[in-house]
């Protein structure tokens, strides 16, 4: 399917303009159910044109900051300003966002037409415009010959693509998508997210996405919110989110990695241009260039992906180099990567990736081998949260 | 299986002991002689004698009437008891409102009938039309609330929240989208409430005055002075209604099925 990629892409990050206004507020939110609290004292900017994605595990309030949103739920504490207005108390069929379900909701009785032109009929817009904006919506998610089949008649892919049809025909200041992807299989999943990205540009609308797919989130977004019991943990763009999370929580919880557990041996002390801590993690030294408010005899955690700690089977010349012995103990072949599971002389594992960049290699690492793993200094993250 | 050869005894049995007498209702009703037990030829004549009888006929139109009429508000009541029971899962005096939606169904009706009557000799009604039609809503929407009340549980209240979502209002939502939807639940239980209004005889008894004998009433009361082969005629009428009403049912419900099935096919076969 060949597709123009449409214009290229500016760099867009609002926020990190201090003149930049707000475009959706969620002002210290708070949401009870009984005794349970969904949403906890939680504030949020959201800026215009944004494709932003809330993140976490089923439960941790996402869906309920959403639904805030949209005009199903009220907060019980705090409010939410849309363009500076306070939304409070607006029912949802006179707010200008609209919504695609993760049921995708579907009316069965319609037709793919009468679907989309459902809430522009509301708007009382007359017979031609509707028609327009319903052949427009059609051809955006290509599915003109579809127009006349009732939703039952439509395969998981094809219905998708009707509910955000119907969800984008009404133009909405904002479009709230709730796990927009999960039904579908991989591939499709990977094809619509670029779709959804490039209808996102074409049309320039802010999306609000809710999902627990960490892997679409980061595809997807402009930034990222994660979310944990009911509060963000960290809001930041998607290579910040993996490259510097901000807890162990949002670090465990995007992508793989090796967590130790150790203390803090000598502080934040410049050596040349960048800060270098030490730590001693159950016996291990591992100097991180990172700048760090942690003092000797702290318990932090030392963080390393997977895909930048180098195996060998070399000991590394450089002798000051962060380094640790072990023997492979599996190995997983992914094609395009390894991974490697080491097991440190005290049975701690610790996985490396290697890309497998040629298709045949002299000396392969294989099982019992004793390896050295290597990272260099800016490689790794102390985490104190 | 062992025990197959033993089946089509049973069901043999099970049918006849269903069955027979409605088919010698049946068939008595074609019969010449004037005694209802003696089979003297066929013949038609009871059923001209029916629709000449205007006593019967009389009381056929008020049960049709009363049938329609208490049907029609029963399940406009029913459904919107259901609606609040289903959607509205936490009000003051739910369980008390539940409970009491429920009560017609095992209250008997000899209670229920006695009620009525005594309610209506407070208020000073005159019985009649009007106050059976009255009592057989106030026992028929309580058939039509179960009915409604287990479709609204399975269904998808996203469809609903997005129609508020896309700009409609919650009465027009209710109309456009949750109606069309549970229409079929609605409709079944319309059935059912005519049907229950068709043979009540106790409540009816009770409820009605001078002018307004129901069918139920006016057989019980000829059927006291003798059974006529009259009586079997109408009685095989009714029980033709009931039964074409039922076939035309399932053949509506197997059609809809394979338009199921029709579709699901259509859309496996995905982009054609």
């Amino acid at each position: 399917m060949a597709k123009s990629l449409g214009p290229v892409k500016r760099k867009f990050e609002p926020w990190n303009d201090p003149n930049a206004q707000p475009f959706i507020r969620f002002e210290n939110i708070t949401k009870k159910y009984g005794d349970f609290t969904a949403v906890s004292n939680l504030s949020l900017d959201i800026y215009e044109r944004e494709f932003f994605s809330l993140l976490g595990p089923s439960g941790c309030g996402k869906t309920t900051l959403m639904r805030m949103l949209a005009g199903f739920e009220d907060p019980t504490k705090g409010r939410i300003l849309l363009q500076g207005n306070d939304i409070s108390g607006v029912p949802p069929y006179r707010r200008p966002t609209n919504m695609m379900f993760q049921s995708y909701a579907l009316f069965p009785h319609m037709t793919v037409e009468k679907n989309i032109a459902f809430g522009l009929e509301q708007d009382r817009l007359s017979k031609g415009e509707i028609e327009a904006r319903v052949q427009e919506m059609l051809k955006l998610v290509k599915l003109e010959e579809f127009a006349k089949r009732k939703p039952g008649q439509l395969s998981g892919g094809q219905r998708q693509r009707v509910a955000l049809a119907r969800s984008l025909a009404k133009r909405p200041k904002v479009l709230l998508l709730d796990e927009p992807l999960g039904a579908l299989d991989r591939k499709l999943r990977e094809e619509t997210q670029f779709e959804l990205m490039d209808i996102q540009h074409t049309l320039g609308l802010t999306f609000l996405i809710v999902t627990h797919d960490q892997e679409e989130a980061m595809t997807v977004s402009d930034r990222i919110a994660v979310m944990d019991k009911g509060v963000i943990v960290q809001v930041d763009t998607p290579a910040e989110i993996y490259e510097a999370p901000n807890s162990r929580y949002v670090a465990d919880f995007i992508g793989d990695i090796n967590i130790m557990e150790g203390t803090v041996v000598s502080p934040a002390v410049d050596q040349g241009s960048q800060a270098v801590v030490t730590l001693d993690c159950n016996g291990l030294a591992v100097a991180v260039e990172q700048e760090c408010a942690a003092i000797p005899g702290d318990r932090v955690a030392f963080a390393i992906r997977p895909e930048k700690v180098r195996i060998s089977p070399d000991q590394p010349a450089d002798a000051s180099a962060n380094a640790a012995q072990g023997e492979v103990w599996d190995i997983g072949y992914l094609g395009d990567f390894s991974i490697f599971l080491v097991s440190l002389s005290d049975g701690r594992i610790v996985r490396a990736a290697q890309a497998n960049v040629s298709r045949l290699v002299d000396r392969p690492i294989t099982f019992g081998d004793m390896v050295w793993l290597t990272w260099p200094k800016d490689a790794g993250l102390v985490l104190t949260r | 299986m062992k025990s197959a050869r033993f089946d089509p005894i049973v069901l043999t049995l099970g049918f006849a002991f269903l069955y027979i007498p409605i088919i010698i209702l049946v068939i008595y009703s074609f019969n010449a002689s004037r005694l209802v037990t003696v089979w003297g030829g066929f013949s038609l004549q009871w059923y001209a004698a029916m629709w000449s009888n205007e006593g019967l006929m009389d009381a056929a139109w008020v049960t049709a009437r009363v049938g329609v009429l208490s049907a029609s508000i029963g399940t406009v009541f029913g459904t919107m008891a259901a609606l609040a029971l289903v959607r509205y899962s936490r009000f003051p005096g739910r369980t008390i409102f539940s409970g009491m939606i429920y009560a017609p169904l095992v209250m008997p009706e000899v209670i229920t009938g006695l009620s009525l009557l005594l309610l209506f000799v407070a208020v000073n009604v005159d019985r009649g039309f009007w106050t059976v039609t009255i009592a057989h809503t106030t026992f028929t929407m309580c058939y039509v609330a179960i009915v409604v009340q287990s479709r609204l549980l399975t269904f998808d209240r996203s469809l609903e929240e997005a129609a508020l979502d896309l700009g409609c209002p919650p009465v027009k939502t209710f109309f456009k989208i949750t109606l069309p939807l549970i229409l079929p639940a609605v409709l079944a239980g319309w059935m059912l409430a005519f049907t229950l209004s068709l043979d009540d005889l106790v409540i009816a008894s009770f409820t009605t005055g001078p002018g307004a004998t129901t069918l139920p009433i006016k057989i019980y009361s000829q059927v006291r002075l003798g059974v006529t082969p009259e009586i079997n005629a109408i009685c095989t009428i009714l029980i033709g209604l009931v039964t074409v009403s039922v076939v035309v049912a399932s053949i509506a419900s197997k059609r809809a099925e394979l338009r199921r099935i029709r579709d699901e096919h259509v859309a496996l076969r995905g982009t054609v």
